[in-house]
């Protein structure tokens, strides 16, 4: 049982360009992918706009009754939400660790292309250990 | 959670993988002296050196972040010493100060301590107008464009030149802060 439904990366501009299914429903639909990642996106931007106190920096969890969606955003603007079982931990660290495998994997990568859908073998394999690793360590617990 | 504390530049520079200096500034000759003869201008061979630089520091940036985990800069002040402190360091080895900053504090020098591009390097006459570092200049502006900064990156002082340092001129031009997707209806 994974502790993990799925792993999505939003650009700066709310495109999406990667989408990662590990549940048991099957990988959901492009055009539906593309759709949740726009609106987490705005999602996102109207709650920092929604904070009382100025300086928010969005959204960093929404718990609901059969999922958790925990969410980072770099400082450049890219975001990095996982959708997993309510009550994992961890969770915060595992998407510093995919933002650093897609800083070495996909943005050293000379012919990816900024703002793009990622397409980079090696991170796909990378984050694939990352993702084990951290499915281990969850069992092990 | 306790939020991770930002690495200092020593202690990053230290993990990562490091490549032999003496290729390093190899390479670099190497790409310089390219461009010098496609393009045979010296005017042209400083915009493509930042031009390069550019594209290096758009991607570089989010390495610096994920490694360094510094928080967002309060001012442009912080920003500078940050890059002088941690960014240089993490990526070039040395480390850079900060000074000769203006009355608003929007522009500021950085001077480096040491330049391993320039290692072994000798300007000749003909290419008395070649800014040899402009890589640098590009990887700032690039990197500080991507976290919302516009500015204006120059070299002010160059000892291939001349001069008795490096010394990086720095400007803020403006700080454009993401738009808000959903504007009321006009």
């Amino acid at each position: 049982m994974a502790a993990i439904y799925s792993l999505y990366i939003i650009n700066k501009s709310g495109g999406l360009i990667f989408y990662k299914d590990y549940g048991l429903q099957g990988r959901m639909d492009t055009n539906d992918s593309l759709r949740l990642a726009s609106l987490w996106h705005s999602m996102h931007a109207i709650s920092q706009q929604l904070s009382p106190i100025p300086g928010c920096a969005g959204i960093e969890l929404l718990e609901a009754d059969t999922f958790d969606l925990h969410c980072f955003q770099s400082l450049t603007g890219t975001k990095f939400f996982v959708v997993s079982e309510p009550g994992t931990q961890n969770m915060e660290n595992l998407l510093k660790h995919i933002y650093e495998l897609y800083t070495d994997y996909v943005l050293k990568n000379p012919f990816y292309e900024m703002e793009m859908p990622i397409r980079c073998e090696l991170f796909d394999i990378n984050l694939a250990q990352a993702i084990q690793k951290d499915r281990v360590s969850y069992l092990g617990r | 959670m306790a939020p991770a504390v930002p690495r200092s530049g020593d202690a990053i520079f230290a993990n990562v993988e490091r490549v032999n200096a003496e290729l390093f500034t190899l390479t670099y000759g190497a790409i310089v002296r390219q461009l010098l003869t496609d393009l045979e201008e010296v005017e042209e061979v400083n915009k493509q050196l930042d031009q390069m630089g550019y594209n290096i520091g758009i991607r570089l940036i989010d390495e610096f972040l994920a490694k360094s985990n510094v928080t967002r800069c309060v001012d442009f002040r912080e920003t500078a010493e940050v890059i002088a402190k941690v960014g240089f360091k993490m990526f070039l080895g040395v480390t850079a100060s900060v000074t000769n900053w203006d009355t608003e504090g929007t522009c500021c020098s950085l001077i480096l301590d040491d330049n391993p591009l320039v290692d072994f390097v000798e300007l000749p006459d003909t290419c008395q107008g070649l800014y040899y570092c402009n890589i640098l200049s590009g990887v700032v502006r690039g990197a500080l464009e991507m976290v919302s900064m516009k500015t204006e990156v120059t070299w002010v002082r160059d000892m291939l030149r001349g001069d008795d340092a490096f010394e990086l001129q720095v400007k803020l031009l403006k700080q454009v802060p993401e738009e808000y997707p959903y504007k009321d209806d006009e």
